[in-house]
């Protein structure tokens, strides 16, 4: 059978499996990931490599005034170092505008709530938070931010730090694959008129079709049933939840983020915001493929992407199905917790009706292997291991990840795959074609250690010292795993939260905020660093002695690296917080 | 098929006898044991980061043998501490073992050639003409010496008078002594330590002290002047780092243990780290490396640098001269081709009987070929007188005492030959002779008087098992390109019938260093070989260089591999010695990062049972008490290490597969193998310490 017949014929079985009761929502998922890597992988590719698309008609007069200003042509690519320079300005400049917005709230127009400009430490962790796609927020923006602040500010940064991400990645993908790196403000303008505008137009309008609002009016003013006036805060939502999923952004407008029926009306919309995050990363992949000259490769890495993003999943959500256990201990009648035509069963604590267990699993999974952040349940109430899905997504940072960084993050694991066993085919290790020597792997070592060292030590010193421990709601383990997972949220720029801990402490603000910079910049500016190097490098053609990355074994032994080198490191946390508090519950002991 | 390995050895084994024999046994041991005691020295080990760290932790947990309280309060008893601490000795002890067992191997061989090298006196001639007596230690460059019968070479240099033969056997094993005389290329050079055996040779020095042939060789073999090699050092900034990440997991446990109010006494924690970071691969790594230099020189290779034995495993194009490496060096007759009128017998009988006293390979193949014929008898009447081959004549054959002329030889100068004997040169001769040549194969034409009898074909022979050989080669994805002074056709004969991929037909000392530059922007790694002082350059252009012993100065000097009993064909053997040297390196690190999985299983239950008992399901390998557990694996991440140094002084079998086929078979045997072995390791020794109470 033709490939192309294969595949379609698995988008159907997979759309069919998708009518399933309970599980058929993962088969309708994966079926509409395919699709979106398929189609979009090829146009990123062909955007990114100057080839005509669908919508080079119309952007094209625009994007041409923009090079012929800025006398940009094809063939001035800059180096790695220009690369990086360019892209910290853009993000340092994009910084210091909004911090100004912030700091000056009070004093500018569209702020009907008369809110004051942020506090000093705040505005840093925000400003740090919002460049860098973390979007951690230590505020609640309908208590804090004016119409202005969150439009100008914040959504801007959010589209600023998604294309600054997807720029980064493309730069990186070209200098794997052997091509000159490009030009990052060329890329820049591209990624926004081609990748970014038309999906946030359409996005914006199909929620706003769903019934999330989108007006400079910042309340509404209600009388409720008993007679009670309530105060309904609303704005400009619509144009902000696009981007911050389609960006792997997070930051919402409401502090209850998309479990607030304003940013997730229903579970359709629930079920686009999942694949809106997913979007880029996984098209990424596939444009890596193209890019290679080696669809397999490509789609070998979607593969094991999809396949430990299932296994979180199932792991979650078996956990929350099987729900609180000492719950089947109450005397005298032990609270029912299975699933039933009249009730999805299980933890249903912090989650929201409307989504059930499964959705509400799909999203976290989402929303933690790409750095999103944006959450439609409450993190802190899920079961102990349900809570662990989330933070081991995040510790490896690379299940698709954010715009960018996640595929260069899977694609860092590979380099040090390939430098370890390529060693054992007898032959100096090579990665595409590129020899790895001395100046890669001290990077790669620099870009692997970062993330554990900005995760375990903050955690820890917060863990002994009362300026941490003060602002922990819970006791026991599951305090452990609230710091943890501030620190691996803001180390994996994710920005969700395990909402028990208070944030908006000065020591948590300023340290949060230096995890944010460095766990984004660091890698970033070593990978690209490496694609630099390797591109100075003469390609060699594969031979029979060249070792194949593409093959089922080596992405096995891929993701064994990434498991043992990337995993392993966080076991013991893991094991004090959340395994320690699963097995607590079972033991029927409370903190 | 063969393994490329040591078994395979194309150099027939009489040809090796005088090679350094390996050292006694017993001896290597004790001195391995006395040289690792004095490898503590810290200021050694800090060039091992891995080991500096578990030193670190041998000297903290020491610190609590004598105090279990110096860190703050714990339970831990004195008896565990001791025990923790002796294990991390131990470990520190095996990792040095292995290096001083892998440094020792190579100096018992230095050992003989230091012995050629002290005590030899030499006679220098002064400028007035006299001589005096020096040390040969006290010879520099430029200084002229005389060497007479019986005594030895004091230093490398150059004959400019006198010829001699020199018993070469000290550092070639090869017995038969070779002729030494100034002018010519190869012949003129001669090195320290040798022997003349005739006559007296003049020669002028042409190295300082401590610079000679025989200084580098002992230096190198000694493993004295190794220096780590880029994809050691590589592997090395990986291995840090993967350090520093397990540093970091235990330092950090510490403050989440004193959160969860589980504490951990520093001498587990220490257990902890030095488990998981990768000690095994750390512990070998330098003796891995010695000993791919040691099996390089086993095969009577000397390699400059450790570095050209790395880069022989990366090699993606052999240049390999035809002559000598794929081709026995001489073309042997194959076939008689009479002319119209002459029977094959006649041709057969005349052309045996022109060869009876030619002395080379060629005549005496055609003496033999004939014989094979049924051409018997060939007996020249008495007073017959051998013509020797010259350039001038391009011919030889025998004046037979009636007058009667046998030749043989190149057609043009057969065909002046019999025209001066008042004969005519048939044309059909012309034809046969286009066909040898169309072959690949040298014609010589035979005549009697005035009769051209018919046409030998002498044709290259290629050496048994090349082209198997090529075959693996080709697996591997090397590239193999003959290289040759023959015209295109023959070339591409005898490339055919060889299977080498490519050749350079016509070739010049200039083409060889184009067709090196054209592969290495290709990227990739070049080796060749070659002894005269024209392939000096490309000797030097090429990643890997093997020059002949009996070659040049010049060319010894350019490359970065001697061959010491001057078989170019060893060039693939190098090349196999430098995959096993990597693959080595690799499966070894792979196993020792796989073992970390069985280690957390045995140690954070073990850590934690007491705070928090119900993490003893994590103990699935049901070790018992936490000292057990700890300690078990402990002592199997030291004794992993003795039982690993066989393999790393052997290196992992090789054979030449593709890389997919190496990588699934690798994986299987040291990654998985890497993950499984330590949970049934651990496990036994668990046992065996309940056995003692533990």
């Amino acid at each position: 059978m033709p490939k192309k017949n294969a595949f379609w014929l698995v988008l159907i079985i997979l759309f069919a499996l998708g009518f399933l009761p309970h599980w058929g929502i993962v088969f309708l998922f994966i079926a509409a990931g395919l699709l979106i890597t398929v189609f979009g992988g090829r146009y990123i590719a062909n955007v990114f490599s100057g080839q005509r698309t669908l919508l080079t008609p119309l952007f094209q007069p625009l994007e041409s005034v923009f090079l012929r200003v800025s006398g940009i042509t094809d063939s001035n690519s800059m180096n790695w170092i220009q690369y990086g320079q360019a892209l910290l300005l853009v993000n340092i400049l994009c910084g210091l505008f909004s911090a100004m917005i912030l700091s000056l709230q009070g004093d500018l127009p569209l702020n009907p709530m008369h809110f004051q400009g942020m506090s000093p430490w705040l505005m840093f962790n925000t400003i740090c938070s919002f460049i860098t796609n973390t979007n951690w927020q230590s505020y609640s923006g309908e208590q804090t931010l004016s119409n202005l602040s969150q439009m100008l500010a914040l959504t801007f940064m959010m589209l600023i730090g998604a294309i600054s991400g997807l720029c980064v990645c493309i730069a990186f993908l070209r200098g794997m694959t052997n091509k000159a790196l490009g030009h990052f403000y060329q890329d820049f303008v591209r990624a926004f008129l081609y990748v970014f505008l038309p999906v946030l137009v359409i996005g914006s309008l199909f929620f706003v079709s769903q019934g999330v609002p989108q007006t400079l009016h910042q309340q509404v003013t209600v009388t409720t049933i008993e007679g009670a006036k309530q105060q309904i805060a609303m704005g400009p939502v619509a144009s902000l939840l696009t981007i911050k999923q389609f960006g792997t952004n997070g930051g919402g407008f409401f502090n209850a983020n998309s479990a607030h029926p304003y940013e997730n009306p229903n579970a359709m919309t629930n079920f686009i915001e999942i694949l809106m995050e997913l979007a880029i990363p996984m098209a990424l992949v596939r444009t890596f493929g193209l890019w290679l000259a080696d669809k397999k490769q490509g789609w070998m890495i979607w593969g094991a992407m999809m396949l430990l993003f299932l296994l979180s999943f199932g792991v979650g959500t078996c956990f929350e199905q099987i729900g609180n256990t000492m719950f089947n201990h109450v005397h005298p009648v032990p609270i029912d917790q299975a699933l039933s035509p009249l009730q999805s069963g299980g933890n249903m604590e912090g989650k929201e009706i409307r989504f059930g267990i499964i959705p509400s699993l799909l999203f976290t999974t989402a929303t933690t292997a790409t750095s999103t952040g944006a959450v439609n349940n409450m993190h802190d109430s899920l079961t102990p291991i349900g809570g662990l899905v989330p933070l081991w997504n995040m510790m490896l940072n690379l299940i698709f990840g954010g715009v960018g960084v996640g595929l260069m993050g899977f694609l860092l694991y590979g380099i040090i795959a390939v430098f370890i066993t390529g060693l054992m085919v007898g032959r100096t290790p090579e990665i595409f074609g590129k020899k790895l020597e001395k100046p890669e792997i001290i990077l790669a070592s620099l870009a692997i250690l970062i993330h554990p060292l900005i995760i375990l030590v903050p955690t820890a010193i917060a863990a002994m010292s009362h300026m941490g421990l003060s602002a922990i709601n819970n006791l026991g383990p599951h305090g452990l795993s609230e710091i943890l997972y501030a620190y691996t949220s803001a180390a994996a720029n994710n920005g969700s939260a395990f909402a028990g801990l208070n944030a908006n402490t000065t020591w948590y603000n300023i340290s949060i905020g230096i995890v944010i910079l460095l766990g984004r910049y660091i890698s970033i500016i070593a990978l690209l660093a490496i694609a630099g190097s390797l591109l100075g490098k003469t390609k060699v053609e594969p031979g029979p002695g060249t070792l194949q990355t593409n093959t089922l074994l080596f992405i096995t032994v891929w993701v064994g690296v990434i498991l043992v080198v990337g995993a392993l490191t966080f076991v013991p946390a893991l094991a004090l917080g959340p395994i320690a508090e699963q097995l607590a519950m079972m033991a029927g002991n409370t903190f | 098929m063969a393994p490329l390995g040591i078994e395979s050895f194309t150099v027939p084994r009489s040809k090796r006898k005088h090679a350094p024999k390996p050292p006694e046994k017993v001896s290597l041991y004790r001195n391995a044991f006395k040289s690792a005691l004095f490898k503590f020295n810290p200021k050694l080990m800090i060039h091992n980061p891995v080991m500096f760290v578990v030193l670190i932790g041998f000297i903290l947990t020491l610190m609590m043998c004598v105090n279990t309280q110096i860190f703050g309060k714990t339970m831990a008893t004195v008896g565990y501490v001791l025990w923790v601490t002796f294990i991390l000795w131990l470990t520190l002890f095996f990792a040095n073992y292995a290096e001083a067992y892998a440094e020792g191997r190579g100096k018992a061989q230095a050992e003989t050639l230091k012995k050629t090298r002290s005590d030899t006196l030499a006679r220098r001639i002064l400028e007035n003409g006299q001589t005096e007596q020096v040390s040969a230690g006290d010879l520099r460059a430029g200084d002229i010496v005389r060497v007479d019968a019986g005594e030895i070479i004091p230093s490398d240099g150059e004959v400019i008078e006198g010829i001699a033969s020199v018993d070469e056997s000290a550092i070639t094993g090869e017995s038969a002594p070779v002729i030494k005389e100034p002018g010519s290329d190869i012949a003129s050079s001669v090195t320290g330590g040798t022997k003349v055996q005739s006559d007296h040779l003049v020669i002028r020095i042409t190295t300082n002290p401590g610079e000679s042939f025989l200084d580098k060789m002992i230096a190198l073999v000694e493993g004295a002047k190794r220096q780590k090699t880029p994809n050691e050092i590589t592997l090395t900034v990986l291995l840090v780092a993967l350090t520093l990440i397990f540093l970091l997991v235990c330092v950090t446990l510490l403050a989440y243990a004193y959160y969860s109010k589980a504490s951990i006494d520093i001498a587990t924690l220490i257990a902890l780290l030095v488990c998981l970071i990768p000690t095994t691969i750390g512990a070998l790594l330098s003796a891995i490396g010695i000993a791919g230099m040691d099996r390089v020189s086993r095969f009577n290779v000397i390699a400059m640098s450790g570095k050209a034995v790395e880069a022989s495993g990366d090699v993606g194009v052999l240049i390999l001269d035809k002559t000598g490496t794929i081709t026995l060096g001489n073309r042997l007759a194959s076939e008689f081709l009479p002319v119209k009128g002459k029977s094959r017998e006649d041709l057969a009988r005349i052309s045996a009987e022109s060869s009876l006293d030619d002395t080379t390979p060629e005549g005496k193949s055609i003496v033999e070929l004939s014989k094979n014929l049924g051409v018997k008898d060939v007996t020249n009447p008495p007073g017959s007188n051998f013509i020797e081959f010259s350039a001038e004549t391009r011919s030889s054959g025998v004046d037979l005492p009636d007058g009667e002329k046998i030749r043989k030889g190149a057609a043009d100068a057969i065909k002046r030959f019999v025209t001066e004997q008042g004969g005519s040169w048939p044309e059909q001769a012309h034809e046969l002779v286009e066909q040898v040549a169309r072959q690949g194969g040298t014609p010589l034409v035979v005549a009697k008087g005035a009769d051209v009898y018919g046409v030998i074909h002498l044709k290259d022979i290629i050496k048994p098992g090349m082209k198997e050989r090529f075959a693996q080669m080709r697996t591997m994805g090397i590239r193999t390109i003959m290289c040759t002074g023959d015209n295109p056709i023959t070339a591409s004969v005898i490339a055919r019938e060889a299977g080498v991929d490519d050749y350079i037909a016509e070739a010049k000392p200039e083409d060889k260093i184009k067709v090196i530059k054209k592969y290495q922007s290709e990227g990739l790694l070049v080796a060749m070989t070659g002894d005269g002082t024209n392939d000096a350059p490309a000797l030097a252009q090429a990643d890997v260089g093997l020059a002949m012993n009996s070659g040049t100065q010049a060319a010894k000097e350019a490359a970065n591999m001697i061959d010491l009993d001057s078989d170019p064909s060893k060039l693939i053997d190098v090349v196999s010695i430098g995959k096993q040297l990597l693959i080595t390196r690799g499966a070894l690190t792979t196993f020792s990062v796989a073992n970390d999985i069985a280690k957390y299983f045995a140690i954070i239950p073990a850590i934690f049972s007491s705070a928090l008992p119900a993490m003893k399901l994590f103990d699935i390998m049901h070790l018992g008490s936490s000292q057990n557990a700890i300690l078990s694996a402990l002592i199997f991440n030291a004794v992993i290490i003795p039982l690993l140094i066989p393999l790393a002084m052997k290196g992992v079998q090789f054979k030449p597969m593709t890389a997919n086929q190496l990588l699934s078979r690798n994986v299987l045997l040291f990654g998985l193998g890497g993950i499984i072995a330590p949970f049934i390791g651990i496990k036994i020794i668990s046992l065996g310490l309940n056995l003692l109470g533990l």
